[in-house]
C-alpha cells in the first residue's frame, strides 16, 4: 500500500451531502454517515429522519445541553429545531417503506458493481445487525454508502459480486471512498472525482471491480 | 360514567402475576424510552423461560433493560433487529450468551418488526413487504409479484405482556409520550395482551388530559405505576 494521502472520513461525506438537494428528507446511518449533517449549506432545507420516529431534528447537542428523551438512531444526542415532528416506529418505518426518504446514507462491507451491497452480516460470526437497513436499502428513493475503499488489511471492497449476504440487492446509486467517488450504472463503478495526488490507474489497482473513467473525471470538490 | 382506575402502587406489584414461559414486549430505542423499572420488577420476579420482543436485545451498560433478563438466564428466545455486536469489540450478556447457545434468537428487520406488532395491535393477519427480498432472511418466505414489485408475506407479533415506559398518564391508561421516547411504545401497548406502564411524570386525574393530546388509549392500558423517587430515572431528576 501506499503512504500516499487519502481523504478524511468527514471529507467522504461532506462530498456525499454535496448531493442532497434542497428539500430532501435525509435517513443516515448509524456511525459515519451521521458526519454527513456536519456539512452546513445554508441555501438548502434538509430534513433528516432517524428510524425512531424523529422527523426534522436538528445538530447534535453540546455536552451540557441534551435532553435525555431526544436521540437519533445511533443514540446520540440531537437538538429540536421547528418544525420538527414525532412519529411512533411503525409510522416511522410506514415513511421508509412508503417511499418518503429521498436519499439514505450508509456505511458497508462490500459494494459490487451490480448495486448489491452488504453491511448486515458476516457468515464467520453468529447473529447479524439489520436494524432499519434493509427497509432503508429496500424502499429510499436512493441508496448512497460511505466507506474505505479497502479493509484494514488493504483487500478490495469495491467487488465484482459480493461476498458476504447482501443487505438489498442492485439499489447502491452512488458510492464514496476515500480514494474516489462512483457513481454505479448499469456498466459498474464510474468513477467521478478522485482523491488529490491518486490517479485513476492507481485507484483500479486497489479495486477488484473494473473501474470505468467518466469522461468529466476530476479531483474531489467539496463546495457547491 | 365511572373509568375504572387502573394504579398500582409498586413495579413489583404489577407484574407478580408473569407466569413462566410468557412472550413479553420491552420497547425502547437508543436508551430511551425503556420501562427500565418494570424490567426491574421482572428481574426480582423471577418469570423464567420468557420470549421477549425488542429492537434490541441490550447494551454493555449497567443500566437495567431486557439485556438484564438475558444475563439473568430469564430469557428462552429474543426476537430482535440486531443479534450480532454493531461493533465486534462491543460485546453484550446476550451476544455472548447467544454464541455460546444459551439464549435462541430470531433476527427481523426493524421496519419489519415495528410492523409485525402493529398489525398483532390491528388485527391484521399478515402483511407483504418489499423489504430483505433478495436476502437470506427472505429464504423459505411466500413471495409475491404485486403490481410489478416483490414482496416477501409476515405475519403478526403478538405477545402475552407489554412493559411500557409513558411520560405522563391519567387513571385510567390514556398515555402521552415525549419525543423519542415514543419509539415501540405505542404499538407495543396496542399489541399485548396485559399492558403494564411506569410512567414518569405525574399519574394526572381522569379529564385531566387533553383527549387531542393522548397517543395511546386507556382501554389498551392495564396497570399504571408511576416511578417513585427511588426508581430509574435515566439520570433525570423525578418530576422532570
Amino acid at each position: 500500500m501506499t503512504g500516499k494521502a487519502k481523504l478524511t472520513r468527514q471529507a467522504m461525506c461532506d462530498r456525499l451531502a454535496m448531493e442532497f438537494q434542497d428539500g430532501w428528507i435525509v435517513n443516515l446511518g448509524v456511525g459515519m454517515p451521521t458526519l454527513c449533517s456536519n456539512y452546513v449549506d445554508e441555501s438548502r432545507s434538509i430534513i433528516n429522519h432517524s428510524e425512531n420516529g424523529v422527523i426534522g431534528y436538528g445538530p447534535l447537542a453540546a455536552e451540557g445541553e441534551e435532553d435525555r428523551h431526544l436521540v437519533n438512531a445511533g443514540g446520540q444526542h440531537v437538538t429540536s429545531q421547528p418544525g420538527m415532528g414525532i412519529v411512533h416506529h411503525a409510522d416511522s418505518f410506514m415513511i421508509i417503506r412508503g417511499g418518503m426518504i429521498d436519499v439514505t446514507v450508509m456505511g458497508a462491507y462490500e459494494v459490487a458493481e451490480n448495486g448489491d451491497f452488504a453491511n448486515w452480516r458476516i457468515p464467520t460470526r453468529k447473529g447479524g445487525g439489520i436494524g432499519g437497513a434493509m427497509d432503508l436499502a429496500a424502499c429510499a428513493k436512493r441508496v448512497f454508502i460511505a466507506m474505505e475503499h479497502n479493509t484494514r488489511e488493504g483487500a478490495p471492497r469495491l467487488l465484482r459480486r459480493c461476498s458476504l449476504p447482501v443487505t438489498a440487492p442492485g439499489v447502491v446509486k452512488m458510492l464514496v471512498t476515500d480514494l474516489g467517488l462512483f457513481q454505479i450504472a448499469a456498466s459498474g463503478f464510474e468513477l467521478l472525482e478522485h482523491a488529490p495526488g491518486w490517479s485513476p490507474q492507481e485507484i483500479q489497482e486497489q479495486t477488484e471491480a473494473t473501474v470505468k473513467v467518466s469522461p468529466g473525471l476530476r479531483e474531489f470538490r467539496f463546495r457547491g | 360514567m365511572v373509568m375504572r382506575d387502573k394504579v398500582y402502587a409498586t413495579m413489583d406489584e404489577a407484574v407478580a402475576d408473569i407466569p413462566d414461559g410468557s412472550t413479553v414486549m420491552c420497547p425502547g430505542f437508543s436508551g430511551v424510552g425503556v420501562p427500565r423499572n418494570l424490567l426491574a420488577a421482572v428481574n426480582r420476579q423471577g418469570a423464567r423461560e420468557l420470549t421477549c420482543i425488542s429492537n434490541n436485545a441490550g447494551t454493555t451498560d449497567e443500566l437495567v433493560d431486557v439485556g438484564t433478563l438475558v444475563e439473568a438466564g430469564q430469557v428462552k428466545k429474543m426476537i430482535c433487529a440486531f443479534t450480532a455486536p454493531t461493533h465486534p469489540s462491543v460485546i453484550s450478556p446476550f451476544v455472548r450468551m447467544y454464541n455460546e447457545g444459551l439464549v435462541d434468537a430470531e433476527l427481523v428487520p426493524q421496519g419489519t418488526l415495528a410492523e409485525r406488532i402493529r398489525i398483532a395491535a390491528a388485527g391484521i393477519g399478515g402483511f407483504y413487504t418489499p423489504t430483505s427480498v433478495g436476502t437470506e432472511l427472505a429464504e423459505g418466505k411466500e413471495h409475491r409479484v404485486i403490481n410489478g414489485r416483490t414482496y416477501v408475506l409476515e405475519y403478526p407479533l403478538p405477545a402475552d405482556y407489554a412493559l411500557i415506559r409513558a411520560w405522563k398518564a391519567d387513571r385510567f391508561g390514556n398515555l402521552q409520550f415525549r419525543l423519542a421516547q415514543r419509539n415501540f411504545n405505542p404499538i407495543m401497548a396496542m399489541a399485548a395482551t396485559i399492558t403494564i406502564v411506569e410512567v414518569e411524570n405525574d399519574v394526572v386525574e381522569i379529564g385531566e388530559l387533553d383527549p387531542d393530546q393522548v397517543h395511546v388509549s386507556g382501554i389498551y392500558v392495564d396497570r399504571i405505576v408511576k416511578i417513585p423517587e427511588d426508581g430509574i430515572w435515566d439520570g433525570a431528576k423525578p418530576g422532570l
